[in-house]
């Protein structure tokens, strides 16, 4: 059994690895996670996949082996023969090395690698922060307490994604092509892909950005368009989620959830 | 000029990093940061004998807002080179100065492990521990107001629950969480627990494989310098003796209640 990939393609991490593990040719099993499904926490039913997303692995023993592999079960989650992984950053540093993927990605110039790091820390609470958390309340909160949009809660939310938007592009873009120089990186990838939250929550951030908007073009371009939007279209139809697609004992078990993380 | 390191011992991070290049003997010139002092006036606590002199002044304050335009600290300058975020400079002077391999294992999978463990430390232990120091301390502190217990109820199971992640997935019956021998991993979590216990919430007092765990990291780095670096935290109660410029208690006041609600 080679490389599998647990993945659901809403998740920003999960596309960034589908994006760099395709577009590197990296052989895996795509290991389809549907996280509204509720599957991953349910035996049996096989998931359906939504059209147009890549196929997946059907069956009832998908549950209890995601369930070994990801003890968190959460996504994204490898598994690569008696190896287990989790944590999106992890696991693309295992691929580029594992892989031995063009140098530009995680480049060995020990400067330029140190500014890979660097965002790859910082989006942590920042980018990947604020663009989770508008997500969250503008689709998903209302999505799954059947309660009505807050206006105040949104512009505030807006507003701190805002702030570091503004410093991704002082601090780490500058008037560079890519974060680090000239070539894309694993920073560019887990950017874009973090940024397209809030886009597909309706948040259209690239609009008033020209810079941002000609650094996406750049990274869509290194990484093939074609994949990009393969990769982003479940997300970028997030609007038409609507809570009968949901199993109803995962709404209950995540109303409680979110609405402790969304004070 | 050669390496600087701008720190201040009241941060995780900045524990990290200086345990980090102490335990490896790696040449810095340590410059101190005093996040209170040199935001506006406060008194500097009577402090704390160290090793090292720190030079102090406002200067190595403004140094740290150049590298970094958003948070002071830590900070790393080598030569014209700037970097910022605790991860990456870790990462960084491990490769620059060669340090023995069990810090960042050159075998795939056990490397894998150690970024696994910094990647979800952000949004676990990070995000819980540090708030026992705001409401314990920093707020009170601050505001003037007392202690909202309800809200350090709330922050202590939430850490709980991290904690509880920490040893069922990535310690586990393991000396270290990589296996037989310390990482960065066990370096970046242990500073970030000692902030609690700072303020008086010993994390350690129940947890017996945790407060064992915290004994061979303390060895395996030499508990001098692990007391050292956090000698400045466990004394943070001497902190209420600073004085709080009036300025900088109103600029801060919005961002404190908000941590209240």
């Amino acid at each position: 059994m080679g490389l599998e990939l647990y993945l659901d393609l809403l998740s920003q991490p999960c596309r960034a690895l589908y994006i760099f593990a395709r577009t590197n040719n990296i052989p895996f099993e795509f290991k389809h996670v549907e996280l509204m499904k509720g599957e991953w926490w349910r035996r049996g039913e096989p998931p359906r996949n939504p059209p147009g997303a890549p196929r997946g692995v059907l069956g009832p023993g998908l549950t209890e082996e995601f369930r070994k592999v990801n003890m968190l079960m959460k996504v994204p989650a490898l598994k690569d023969g008696s190896f287990t992984l989790a944590e999106s950053i992890a696991i693309l540093l295992y691929l580029a090395r594992k892989f031995k993927t063009p140098d530009h990605w995680y480049p060995a110039d020990l400067q330029k690698r140190a500014k890979v790091d660097e965002y790859l820390s910082w989006q942590h609470v920042n980018i990947r922060g604020k663009g989770s958390k508008l997500f969250l309340t503008k689709v998903l909160l209302p999505l799954l307490t059947g309660q009505p949009l807050s206006p105040e809660k949104l512009e505030g939310v807006t507003e701190e994604l805002n702030v570091v938007l503004k410093q991704f592009e002082e601090k780490f873009l500058q008037d560079k092509p890519f974060i680090v120089g000239n070539e894309i990186s694993l920073a560019d990838l887990v950017a874009l892909v973090e940024l397209m939250q809030p886009v597909g929550a309706g948040y259209n951030l690239f609009e008033e950005r020209p810079k941002l908007a000609e650094w996406r073009s750049r990274v869509e371009e290194a990484v093939g368009k074609q994949l990009c939007q393969e990769a982003h279209e479940g997300i970028l139809n997030a609007k038409n989620l609507t809570a009968d697609k949901i199993a109803p004992e995962l709404l209950e078990h995540f109303k409680h959830q979110l609405l402790k993380q969304s004070s | 000029m050669g390496l600087e390191l701008y720190l201040d011992l009241l941060s995780q991070p900045c524990r990290s990093i200086y345990i980090f290049a102490r335990s490896n003997n790696i040449p810095f010139e340590f410059k101190h940061v005093e996040l209170f002092k040199d935001s506006v006036l406060g008194k500097k606590p009577a402090a704390a004998s160290s090793a090292e002199q720190p030079r102090t002044g406002p200067s190595n304050s403004e140094g740290a807002s150049k590298i970094s335009l958003l948070k002071k600290v830590p900070a790393l300058k080598d030569g014209d080179f700037t970097l910022a975020e605790c991860t990456a400079i870790l990462l960084y002077l491990s490769r620059k100065y060669n340090t023995p391999d069990h810090w960042y294992p050159s075998d795939i999978q056990k490397r894998a492990q150690v970024d696994e463990y910094l990647s979800w430390h952000h949004a676990n232990i990070r995000a819980n521990a540090p708030k026992t120091m705001w409401i314990k301390v920093l707020i009170p502190l601050f505001t003037g107001q007392p202690l909202p217990s309800e809200k350090l109820q709330e922050v202590m199971e939430g850490l709980a629950t991290s904690l509880k992640q920490f040893e069922e997935r990535f310690l586990q019956d393991k000396a270290f969480i990589i296996g037989n021998e310390i990482s960065l991993a066990d370096l970046v979590a242990i500073v970030e627990l000692m902030q609690p216990v700072g303020v008086g919430c010993d994390v350690f007092e129940d947890r017996p494989r945790l407060m064992q765990w915290r004994r061979r990291v303390e060895e395996a780095v030499g508990k001098e310098l692990f007391f050292q670096a956090h000698e400045m935290i466990l004394n943070i109660k001497e902190l209420s003796n600073i004085q709080i410029d009036p300025q900088l208690k109103e600029h801060l006041a919005p961002m404190l209640m908000k941590m209240l609600k």
